[in-house]
């Protein structure tokens, strides 16, 4: 079917919602394949940082700076400044759209520490992430939705896009399949957004939703559009052992401490202003060491989050969701016993690249690709460089999301609808009667779960040559084996084996994407850190990845681009210390 | 431990009535049910369909009847279950496939209800203030999930599927009692219809079934004594 509007969105988390909210004199799709309030930002715990100022003294530069350190200076300074400043006017947007903070006595929004957030330039931990309880994400996408409904947005509920549409140089369209009729849509528009999220699937342990598997990032992948910084992956240091789930950082920014099998809170070692509440990156490292030096929990590889000195109150009040993840999953009781957890893949730094508009731009040189917008995880502005400080997920999506929409609305208004390229749908009706007749016998789920163990085993917490290049391999096998998937399914009516193997098929090319940036770049910063290479190297890889795909389905291009730094001694590329 | 799953599956493209499949699989007793779920539609029929997405309880996709009850899949653990377990769609909604149920209308209940901030005063330049005992007021009805849970295991739903239903009263709620909102004659009027919260035979069965632990028939009853009095403050 085909149908017309003015703006598609493809993604109904708080990045896309965010954008849509921005047009309300045009005509805008939706779509998503879950119904919007299932979206993985609603999965987010902790909550958004802003320099309110409300309990303590606090400056947006202090955030910015908290922001370029915390990415290991990967990060595009113009767009960490625009982070932190937007980041205030949006908070207070987010309130009065409805959105239930956690309030202080006085009645204002409350905040709390989080991982990285520091006064004065790295002095001490500072009060900046708004909360609500431990599910701010959830409040987020709930009082994004529900705004969505009060400005009587257009949703494709079900639909998962195939494919992106380009023709005379602009982005015109998506191909979408509905799921619950098996028929195939086109979607023409001036202006396309993707907002579809990461691809924390990759990893057999993971904190991500199974509808976090690349979507977006592959789609534009395979159109010719680069991948910027994919090497940046965030392992977060407190996932629930074997399962994944996350544990809050909002745990220790109330105070919650990591422990290991010797009964010692380890961080204080390795960090000691900020301990526990150092960066992501940092802790997971740590957490990883002390593993490999046996003091793990009885040998084995995970160690304790405690937080038993936080009392009953403090756990129920402010922490109860986690409380109850650990209580449920592992029987755990966190009042009073310590919570085994491990590193769990959690967040994509790289992404499409993108303007400070969320515009895409496609080289080294930022030339864009006009009609076409990326925000939230699948996109890189680069506002999290090589590690995304917490909280900052949330701002980010409503920081960019909106400049996004805010910029979509002044180009709908210039430009006109570029006719269709001609035979628009065969590429994605390929691909699905591909999967649908296949006689080839191999297995989706085989492939998923050798790529979940390989990328856990070999592009985790630590990498090197040898473990990135089997990597490589290992992938490159099964880009071919799953040219060979064969389905039980063959029907139209919500056929979701359909839609796990063409899910499958983009989780693989982000995983390719990720391994070679890897491998490619022969240095330690922030998340990416090379056991062969374990210092930073600012002479040689100041610079951002850019990742083209090849001819082959595992083979790609390579090529640079330079940070954007500003002119401010504050900012200078210095040693990461806390 | 083998564990025996009974499924109730239908395709409307192949089967003319639902009929019952069963499956036994390995599973460990602190698996979820999901994973159960999984593991046969990875390793023994393809075709086995049900919605899922965040697998930890807070994104509301794989609300079913388990065991008789509305549960998350994700949250019930094989331990609670035991070697049998029996897995159906939920009551109350047209099935689209096996487990997958149409949640349309539901969410078009949900949006009947106003379920926004509605404010006529200009914004501050900040944020608006609310005391802790005022955003106290509402806090149980905003860690809904939509999931649908109770609203599939009300009677009143099973005899009469116009009416709203508890999620959307939740909803409702969580606004009626919020300091910040001016919306609430507008809320009751809606829910003082007839197929507004007037149908709520307080069963019980929603409070049971919701896998965030909401009070949903209390809440429901607030809604009705703010009706009847005519003001929310009145407890």
């Amino acid at each position: 079917m085909y149908q017309k509007f003015d703006v598609v969105i493809v993604g109904a988390g708080g990045a896309g919602l965010m954008a849509a909210m921005q047009l309300p004199n045009a005509s805008v799709a939706v779509l998503s394949k879950v119904y919007p309030t299932r979206s993985h930002t609603g999965a987010a715990q902790g909550g958004v940082a802003a320099a309110l100022g409300n309990l303590e003294e606090d400056h947006w530069k202090w955030h910015m700076y908290d922001t370029v350190k915390g990415g290991d200076y990967l990060v595009d300074q113009p767009a960490a400044e625009i982070l932190a400043r937007d980041a205030i006017d949006a908070i207070y947007e987010l309130e009065h759209r409805g959105l239930p903070f956690n309030r202080t006595p006085d009645g204002r929004i409350d905040q709390r520490r989080f991982g990285g957030h520091t006064r004065n330039y790295g002095e001490a931990p500072v009060r900046r992430s708004c909360y609500a309880a431990d599910r701010t994400g959830h409040m987020l996408l709930q009082t994004m939705y529900q705004n969505a409904i009060k400005n009587q947005v257009r949703f494709f509920n079900e639909f998962l896009a195939l494919d992106l549409l380009i023709n005379e140089g602009r982005v015109c369209g998506v191909v979408a399949l509905e799921i619950r009729t098996g028929e195939i849509h086109t979607f023409h528009a001036k202006a396309v957004l993707f907002a579809t999220g990461g691809y924390g699937r990759a990893w057999r342990v993971t904190s991500n939703a199974f509808a976090c598997m690349g979507d977006g990032m592959a789609i534009a992948y395979r159109r010719g559009i680069p991948l910027e910084d994919m090497e940046m992956y965030q392992f977060h240091p407190t996932g629930l052992y074997k399962v994944g789930v996350l544990l809050s950082e909002g745990a220790r920014g109330e105070g919650a401490r990591l422990l290991n099998g010797k009964g010692e809170y380890f961080m204080e070692r390795y960090m000691p202003t900020l301990k526990d509440l150092a960066p992501r990156d940092i802790v997971s490292r740590c957490i990883i060491k002390e593993i490999k030096e046996g003091r793990g929990v009885n040998g084995e590889d995970y160690v304790y989050l405690d937080l038993r000195h936080l009392g009953e109150k403090v756990i129920t009040e402010k922490l109860p969701d986690i409380t109850e993840f650990a209580r449920n999953y592992l029987g755990v009781e966190p009042i009073r016993e310590p919570v085994p957890i491990q590193p769990t893949a959690h967040y994509a730094m790289g992404g499409i690249p993108t303007d400070n508009d969320g515009r895409v731009v496609i080289d080294s040189k930022w030339t864009p690709l006009p009609g076409f917008y990326a925000a939230g995880e699948v996109a890189c502005v680069s506002v999290h460089g090589a590690n995304r400080l917490g909280t900052n997920s949330l701002v980010d999506l409503i920081v960019f999301g909106r400049r996004a929409g805010k910029h979509m609305a002044r180009f709908i208004a210039e430009n006109d609808h570029v006719p269709l390229p001609s035979h628009h749908e065969d590429f994605a009706r390929e691909m699905v009667d591909h999967l649908l007749t296949s006689k080839g016998g191999e297995s989706a789920a085989r492939i998923r779960n050798e790529l979940q163990g390989e990328m856990l085993e070999n592009v985790f917490v630590e990498r090197q040559e040898k473990g990135l290049q089997h990597a490589m391999d290992t992938i490159a096998g099964l880009q071919e084996a799953y040219k060979k998937v064969q389905l039980q399914d063959k029907g139209k009516t919500f056929n979701t084996e359909l839609v796990e193997a063409i899910e499958l098929g983009f989780l693989l090319d982000c995983a390719a994407a990720t391994v070679h940036g890897a491998l490619a770049r022969k240095e330690s910063r922030g998340a990416h850190y090379r056991l062969d290479y374990p210092e930073r190297d600012d002479v040689n890889w100041l610079k951002h990845t850019l990742i083209y795909k090849g001819d082959g389905a595992c083979e790609a291009r390579l090529d640079y681009k330079d940070v954007i730094l500003i002119d401010d001694p504050i900012f200078k590329p210095k040693e990461r210390k806390y | 431990m083998k564990v025996t799953l009974r499924i109730k599956r239908f395709d409307p493209d192949k089967d003319a009535k639902p009929y019952w499949a069963e499956y036994t699989v390995e599973a460990s007793p602190v698996d979820r049910l999901l994973d159960a779920l999984n593991t046969i539609k990875w390793t023994i029929d393809g075709t086995l369909t049900f919605r899922r997405s965040c697998a930890h309880g807070v994104c509301g996709s794989d609300a079913m009847r388990i065991n008789g009850r509305n549960r998350l899949a994700c949250k019930v653990l094989i331990r609670d279950v035991g070697e049998k377990v029996t897995v159906e769609p939920m009551l109350g909604f047209p099935v689209i496939k096996d487990l997958v149920v149409d949640m349309d209308p539901f969410f078009r209940k949900y949006e009947s209800v106003k379920p926004y901030l509605i404010t006529y005063d200009n914004e501050p330049g900040t944020e608006r203030l609310q005391s802790p005992e005022e955003r106290a007021r509402y806090d149980e009805g905003t860690k809904c999930i939509l999931c649908g849970a109770c609203t599939g295991s009300c009677p009143s739903i099973w005899g009469n599927p116009d009416w709203v239903g508890p999620a959307a009263i939740v909803n409702a709620h969580r606004f009626i009692f919020d300091s910040r909102d001016q919306g609430t004659a507008e809320r009751l009027a809606i829910l003082g219809q007839r197929n507004g919260v007037w149908r709520c035979r307080t069963i019980f069965n929603c409070s049971d079934a919701c896998p965030r632990g909401i009070p949903v028939t209390d809440l429901i009853e607030q809604v009705k004594r703010a009706i009847v009095y005519g003001d929310r403050n009145i407890d």
